[in-house]
């Protein structure tokens, strides 16, 4: 077997098949930064909805905890074919990599949105009743208060629940998103070793995920000063 | 005495729950222009509430708070805001906004809430920062200050939006015995300069010296008003003899 794979290892990282692979890597890293970024926009807008208080939010409030409740229990997998086929029923020629951003948009909103609100409920309500007094408005008591003094607490484990994320970006091969994963089982098909494709995956996924995840603890080292 | 007839802030029959327990039977209560009403009695009688609720951070749920003869209609936004913008309040938790150093507490309120123009916000702030002994902690964070020091800010804060009235909420009781007199000695000055204040406070010495009028709750309820010397000296009530002669016993 060893025979083999030294075999194969020249022609397994030719120039073509490395450029394939880097693509693949971007289009993972893509899909997982431009879906999370804007799960993080969304989450934001969905955290701040939940605290409005007054019966005119009502139906807002109730659809942002039922978007929450919802996708926060629905494996990851699910949301992608739901996504899929809805798109697919309502909009047909939809690029995959769009389904995927979509798909991971969803998914993270819902789970970045509970972090928020986590990262909301930790401000003391001293604090925010001190600014009510003061005649500041929902708007100044968020971004004067509430913003500056969650983001410590909201950063962190926003971050690290986006790198963990790329791994199971790897979900998105199954609807055929020319991603990591993907590419993996097309070289495999081709006839290399699953061990030396799914080795070299495995390596990139880490490659792509370590800095990041040093970075967020990083992060979390300035933030806690 | 001091204070003119007109009645700058009015309470008339409030009544406040926090879920189902009654915390304000009914409470009556006159503040003149000039005047410094001190609310006193023991813990949990709801001298504080009778504040959250001046400040619509409690809502009522009888009775009337009436500004200047005007009904204060507190779900209304602008009522609220009309208040707010007269009123000031110091927490007895101090609460300064832990993310902003000591010149941005108290001039974020003059200057984005009132946009007053900025180099008069910030003349004002560093007077009155002055005035309260604090002119070198400009730039401190309130975790860098002790306790009489954020109260200090938080008083300045206060001052800093020309409030006609000023609401104090046990002020001192967060504070170490020798920090309290710092503290004392800001609110003495404030009433010197005539400074209408409602205070909250344990500091029988202290209300005795610089109340005009003296308030004593007990169970939601008001159970005596007068001068200091009705109330320390010659005491009408079984309820207040009771209470007068516990604290001048400390």
């Amino acid at each position: 077997m060893l025979e083999r794979l030294a075999d194969e290892i020249p022609r397994f990282f030719s120039w073509s098949n490395m450029l394939l692979l880097g693509e693949a890597m971007a289009i993972t890293l893509a899909m997982t930064l431009v879906g999370c970024v804007l799960g993080f926009l969304f989450a934001f807008i969905i955290a701040f909805t939940r605290q409005v208080p007054g019966i005119l939010t009502l139906p807002f409030r109730t659809a942002a905890i039922l978007f929450v409740e919802v996708f926060r229990r629905i494996p990851f997998l699910v949301v992608l074919f739901l996504v899929l086929f809805f798109i697919q029923a309502v909009a047909q020629g939809t690029s995959l990599f769009t389904v995927a951003v979509v798909s991971i948009c969803i998914y993270s909103t819902a789970y970045i949105a509970d972090i928020i609100r986590g990262g909301f409920e930790s401000v003391a309500r001293q604090q925010i009743e001190a600014a009510q007094a003061m005649n500041f408005s929902r708007w100044q008591i968020l971004k004067s208060i509430i913003v500056p003094q969650s983001w410590p607490v909201v950063l962190p484990p926003a971050v690290a629940f986006m790198v963990g994320f790329i791994k199971d970006t790897s979900l998105v091969s199954q609807i055929g998103v020319f991603e990591l994963t993907f590419r993996g089982r097309e070289l495999n098909n081709m006839g290399f070793s699953g061990i030396l494709v799914f080795g070299t995956i495995a390596f990139l996924y880490f490659a792509i995920s370590y800095p990041l995840a040093r970075w967020g603890q990083w992060l979390e080292k300035r933030l806690a000063r | 005495m001091r204070g003119d007839l007109s009645h700058h802030l009015e309470i008339k029959g409030a009544c406040a729950s926090y879920g189902r327990i009654q915390v304000l039977k009914g409470v009556d209560l006159t503040l003149g222009k000039g005047e410094v009403v001190a609310l006193i009695g023991p813990s949990g009688s709801g001298k504080s509430t009778v504040l959250r609720m001046v400040m619509g951070l409690t809502l009522s749920t009888a009775g009337e708070i009436r500004l200047d003869g005007e009904a204060v209609n507190y779900r209304n936004p602008a009522s609220l805001r009309r208040l707010r913008d007269r009123i000031a309040v110091v927490f007895q938790q101090y609460n300064l906004f832990q993310n902003m150093d000591v010149m941005r507490n108290v001039t974020i309120a003059p200057l984005k809430i009132k946009r007053r123009p900025r180099d008069q916000v910030v003349a004002d702030a560093k007077r009155v920062l002055a005035k309260v002994g604090l002119a070198d902690k400009l730039a401190a964070y309130p975790d860098e200050l002790s306790g009489g020091q954020q109260q200090r800010v938080a008083i300045a804060r206060a001052l800093c939006l020309n409030p006609e009235i000023l609401l104090l909420d046990e002020v001192t009781s967060a504070l170490d015995p020798e920090l309290v007199n710092e503290v004392l000695d800001t609110i003495r000055g404030l009433a010197a300069e005539g400074m209408t204040m409602l205070i909250v406070s344990h500091e029988m010495a202290f209300v005795r010296e610089v109340a005009t009028r003296v308030i004593l709750m007990d169970d939601g309820q008001m159970v005596e008003a007068g001068t200091p010397q009705d109330i320390f000296d010659k005491p009408q009530t079984q309820r207040a003899r009771d209470f007068v002669g516990k604290i001048l016993r400390h």
